[in-house]
């Protein structure tokens, strides 16, 4: 527990350092304040944005697009995994499709995605849930092949329908992988949703930081960034905590 | 227990079992077996390392059907299904590292219907009666191997099963666990009164706890012998300074020399 505390500690003090480091240089005019502004006026300009109410339907927005690609990530991968798990064959030919997944740059097909499904929400809830499912179904392919043999054989010595071994067995042994998955998951799909408003949106945060970009408004640009930037932590560092206090159940100590 | 005994001679019945495992190459695993266990007797299954011990243990209790011959528990026939009444120790660590103590050993009755009450006073007496009740709201993972396998003990132990099979449940404990661990399965034996199947490669532990130890030949798995070993109910593991324990032990070994020769042979 010392431990762990003093790890924190530390980690704390390298990011306030790093911080404080940045703001000197900028208000020393070492980093020019037209390239970056000091982090101090980040968190005033992400106050004064987030504040003003400006911004509340772009928040609304892509965060409701980020949450609905998380979940038809976790839904669409797990039941994916599940299918290609019941099946060797098919495992055979999905496994290295899935290890190679990642070498493709998913943004290319972005275009195609809008000029399939227009300009609205659903390109960018594609995108995200085709950079999320990929690593859903991954871990759900690991999680399952980790159950081990002999709890099924105690399902069975128990006359556990197929409902209730999934749900007594199968999942909770299953979960710490899964969990992995779901991490994974979050970012990717909160990276896909961003980008995504990035490129070729009228909507959304990534729209705002990218429209502030090219307007040269810095302050809102850097203050808007600041936002994402905390939000994103915040969102894994909860599924973070829980994870560890799954975990620590199993582990010794 | 004696008028059950006058009335039902065999607890257990298998008569002309043969296991097969559809090939290609089609294994000839077990049998043919003529077994009767009757109620109450501590049996003890040695062989041969692949010669179908396990495949015995899974046709015993209904999670495998045998290609031939009928397997009896009580009187009626097995149907691929494990019936009430009969519960499994396996060798494997089956403990659920996601519940504690407590919970896992709940989870044998988490399907039985009992009110609350009962299931609790079930459960605590299992768990006292394996010596885990100051663990009981730990996780196995911090128990050692030992106790986990306490814990899976104490999860069949739960549902009052008249018949206890046990697949080689030491096999990962030292030494001196397994003998002091076998002294508690002799206690659980004599107090529940009910009918304990082991299965295991030690042949000082199956000479040291048995009523009567069955020698099972190289695959297809066969009984070659049955050795009868005479101790008192109330024993435990001093009787392996018993004269007769190294007789026991001895004629065991004789049956299986031969029986284990051939399978290190048809390894190499």
């Amino acid at each position: 527990m010392t431990r762990r505390r003093a790890v924190l500690l530390v980690r704390i003090a390298v990011l306030a350092g790093l911080t404080a480091t940045l703001e000197i240089c900028c208000r020393t005019g070492l980093i020019d304040p037209l390239i970056v502004i000091p982090p101090s006026e980040m968190v005033a300009s992400m106050i004064d944005r987030v504040g003003s109410g400006e911004l509340d339907e772009s928040i609304v927005n892509t965060f409701s697009t980020i949450a609905l690609a998380f979940v038809l990530a976790i839904g669409c991968g797990t039941l994916a995994g599940a299918l290609v798990h019941r099946s060797s064959r098919l495992r055979d030919v999905v496994d290295p499709l899935l290890a190679s997944y990642y070498s493709v740059p998913t943004f290319i097909f972005y275009p195609l995605l809008v000029a399939l499904l227009g300009l609205g929400k659903a390109p960018l809830v594609v995108l995200g849930v085709l950079s999320g499912a990929p690593a859903v179904m991954i871990s759900t392919l690991s999680g399952l092949d980790s159950v081990s043999p002999v709890l099924l054989k105690l399902a069975r010595v128990h006359r556990l329908s197929p409902a209730r071994t999934l749900w007594w067995i199968v999942l909770p042994a299953a979960l710490p992988r899964l969990f992995s998955g779901f991490k994974l998951a979050l970012s990717y799909a909160l990276i896909g949703v961003i980008a995504g408003e990035f490129i070729l949106s009228g909507t959304g945060l990534g729209f705002a930081i990218s429209f502030a970009y090219q307007s040269f408004d810095n302050r809102a640009m850097y203050g808007l960034m600041l936002f994402v930037l905390l939000i994103a932590v915040t969102a894994n560092g909860i599924l973070y905590v829980w994870e560890g206090r799954l975990a620590r159940r199993r582990s010794t100590g | 227990m004696s008028d059950a005994a006058v009335s039902e001679p065999s607890h257990v019945a298998l008569s002309g079992v043969v296991r097969q495992y559809e090939g290609p190459p089609a294994v000839h695993a077990l049998g043919p077996i003529d077994l009767t266990i009757p109620r109450g007797e501590f049996f003890s299954v040695v062989g041969p390392s692949g010669c179908g011990k396990s495949t015995l243990l899974d046709v015993l209790c209904g999670l495998a059907r045998p290609t031939s011959g009928s397997v009896k528990f009580e009187g009626s026939e097995l149907h691929g299904e494990v019936p009430d009444g009969i519960g499994v120790v396996f060798q494997e660590d089956a403990s659920m590292p996601w519940l504690s103590v407590r919970q896992n050993v709940a989870f044998g009755l988490r399907t039985s219907g009992l009110p609350e009450k009962e299931v609790a006073e079930r459960v605590d007496h299992a768990v006292s009666f394996m010596g885990l009740a100051q663990f009981s709201d730990h996780y196995p993972a911090q128990l050692s191997g030992g106790m986990r396998q306490r814990v899976c003990i104490a999860r069949t132990l739960v549902l009052r099963p008249r018949l206890i099979l046990l697949d080689e449940p030491f096999g990962a404990l030292d030494q001196q666990t397994r003998l002091l661990m076998g002294d508690e399965l002799l206690r659980l034996w004599r107090e529940t009164g009910a009918t304990v199947l082991l299965i295991t490669h030690a042949l000082d532990e199956a000479a040291m706890l048995s009523d009567r130890v069955g020698v099972m030949s190289a695959r297809p798995g066969r009984f070659i012998d049955m050795v009868e070993t005479g101790w008192p109910r109330d024993r435990d593991s001093r009787v392996v300074s018993n004269p007769e324990f190294g007789t026991v032990t001895a004629r065991l070994w004789s049956s299986l020399r031969e029986e284990s020769l051939k399978t290190m042979g048809r390894a190499a």
